[in-house]
């Protein structure tokens, strides 16, 4: 079970991940045998199941909205492979 | 001085038998000299190493020594490290060096831990050959041309070959268990949620789960003493308190209840390593357990539940690398949109995004009830297969792999076969439930893996469980050759 052309442009697009021309094939046959592996599932009677989301059922925790952390700006910008006077730059988005 | 254990270290240093300077040392020397054959390190912090070694030679000097104190350790290049390079095996993360510790960085500090360094893994944690590494594949010290495993194969490698007493790993599917029993060495997989994912690089959110690689069961609980604790910074990470693991090692597992699945032990497992569960068994019967026949019939269903709960959460987790704000950026964007493309494309290797493309696949529109919500409920009946089971016993045994140590690039063409390698261990990530794999003997000259399933939060009794065993057995002091 091979995936289409299409379908693998259609998921690049979604994903944001450039896939070269030269291994969409290959992509495609390899996406096509996980596809298959997975449609197993289809054939369970799962009526009336609820999806699981926590092992143990755990709720999301609260907590007080404080502030616990200091602001570490400079230290999490110098990661970006491009900033400028405290901000991220990427090419330009609007003319 | 690598032949001893961790508890064995902590008894030395304390007996002043040698200082943690000399034993880092020794360990420093011998990854600089063998580490060539295995891979197992991306990155080693011998300067780093020593200080903290002559830090905690004060403290113990003082007779103020926390657990580990002094004790060397590795951890798994997942973990962030303040100030040391953290890749997650991937190009992507090349030039990443964290601004914080992860939780669990932060407990082994605590405890007065030295780093030796970071070991080596699949590319973000997907894989169970260790070959998807950017840092190339890892070799199973027991021989050098086969697998150690994955994902935490380079953890693994290095404890097998006597490179650090112990590692910290984590597992997904089985990435702990896994490259365990490939390697000879013990690992164990916490229930989810015990220790906390703070600072652990994401792969499958609800899946993952940090957890030692060692060469005991006494040694996986001190450690797992130190990696468990709950953590406001995680809302997934349990509020519960943590066991005294080393506690119950020495009770007595008389009338203990071991679960056999038959679908444990079907078409695909290779009869040497069957028979070595077997003996593994035999012995337990020896030691006053009883076996019972259990079945956990959802059991062919994890491994295509877990594709598409991992690649689905792997997409969402792995959206984060974007090329803007941390990690690698292609070369002379022409706009917004190429910058992400190719940036993801050229920093990614071929299983991420593959694994990325079916998430996305089971994630839109369309699809979600189909795979994502299919898979999820899925997974209740596979939880719902253990929990009758553990009503009617203590824990449950079986092999934590199908075959031993593969050859490198042997799987590779065909994802699915090695998808496949994890079909024992997967199932207990999708249930939550703690997971361990000890040595029990060899197949075709290569180590198998015991897998031992505990009930929810019950690591302390598996641990026992383990313990007992290797009391009574000696498959885990084997050594490979070439870690001599």
């Amino acid at each position: 079970m091979a995936v289409d052309a299409q379908t693998i442009e259609k998921l690049a697009e979604l994903a944001r991940i450039a896939i070269s021309e030269e291994t969409i094939d290959e992509v495609s046959s390899r996406l096509g045998d996980v596809l298959q592996l997975v449609d197993q599932l289809q054939a369970v009677n799962t009526d009336g199941v609820e999806p699981m989301a926590h092992p143990l059922d755990e709720v999301q925790v609260l907590r007080k909205d404080a502030v616990t952390e200091p602001n570490r700006r400079e230290a999490f910008l110098a990661l970006a492979p491009q900033s400028e006077a405290g901000l991220y730059l990427v090419p330009k988005v609007i003319d | 001085m690598h032949q001893l254990t961790i508890a064995e270290i902590i008894r030395g240093l304390r007996d002043k038998q040698f200082s943690s300077v000399e034993l880092t040392s020794h360990y420093l020397e011998r990854i600089q000299q063998l580490d060539s054959q295995f891979n197992s390190f991306i990155t080693v912090t011998s300067e780093q190493a020593l200080n903290e070694a002559a830090a905690a030679d004060a403290r113990l000097a003082q007779g103020d020594a926390p657990a580990l104190c002094g004790v060397p350790v590795a951890h798994k290049d997942i973990f962030c490290t303040n100030g040391v390079r953290t890749s997650c095996g991937s190009k992507m993360l090349d030039n990443f060096v964290p601004p914080y510790d992860a939780t669990v960085i932060d407990n082994f500090q605590q405890a007065g831990a030295i780093s030796l360094g970071k070991t080596n893994m699949d590319e973000f944690a997907m894989g169970s050959s260790n070959e998807t590494s950017f840092y190339g594949a890892v070799k199973n010290p027991w021989d050098v041309e086969r697998i150690p495993g994955g994902s935490s194969g380079g953890s693994a490698a290095a404890v097998a070959a006597l490179l650090a007493p112990g590692a910290t790993a984590t597992d997904t599917g089985g990435s702990i268990r896994q490259p365990a029993a490939m390697t000879g060495t013990t690992g164990l997989k916490p229930t989810y949620g015990r220790v906390s994912r703070w600072g652990m690089i994401a792969f499958a959110s609800s899946l993952d789960q940090g957890g030692p690689i060692t060469r005991t069961a006494e040694d996986a609980a001190l450690m797992l003493s130190v990696m468990a604790s709950p953590d406001a910074k995680d809302s997934t990470c349990l509020d519960r308190p943590v066991q005294d693991y080393t506690a119950h090692l020495n009770d007595s597992i008389a009338g203990l209840k071991i679960g056999v699945p038959s679908e444990y032990f079907g078409e695909g497992l290779d009869s040497e390593v069957g028979a070595r569960v077997q003996d593994a068994l035999k012995e337990y019967e020896k030691l006053g357990a009883e076996l019972v026949e259990i079945s956990l019939p959802h059991s062919k269903l994890a491994v295509p539940a877990y594709y598409v709960i991992a690649p689905a959460e792997a997409s969402a987790n792995l959206s984060r690398f974007d090329g803007v704000r941390y990690g690698y950026r292609c070369e002379n964007p022409a706009d917004l949109r190429d910058l992400y493309m190719r940036s993801r494309g050229e920093g990614f290797g071929e299983e991420v995004k593959r694994r990325i493309l079916v998430g996305s696949y089971a994630l839109s529109a369309g699809y979600y009830d189909a795979y994502y919500n299919k898979a999820q409920q899925v997974r209740r009946l596979i939880k719902q297969d253990f929990v009758d089971a553990f009503d009617k016993v203590d824990v449950i045994m079986g092999p934590t792999a199908p075959n031993p140590a593969f050859k490198l690039g042997e799987k590779n063409a065909d994802p699915v076969a090695m998808y496949l390698e994890d079909i024992y261990t997967i199932a207990t990530n999708l249930a939550g439930l703690p997971g361990m794999s000890i040595p029990c003997g060899f197949a075709h000259g290569l180590p198998v893996g015991l897998q031992i399933i505990g009930n929810y939060l019950d690591e302390a009794r598996m641990l026992n469980v383990a313990h007992q065993f290797q009391q009574a057995s000696d498959w885990h002091q084997q050594t490979a050759p070439a870690a001599e």
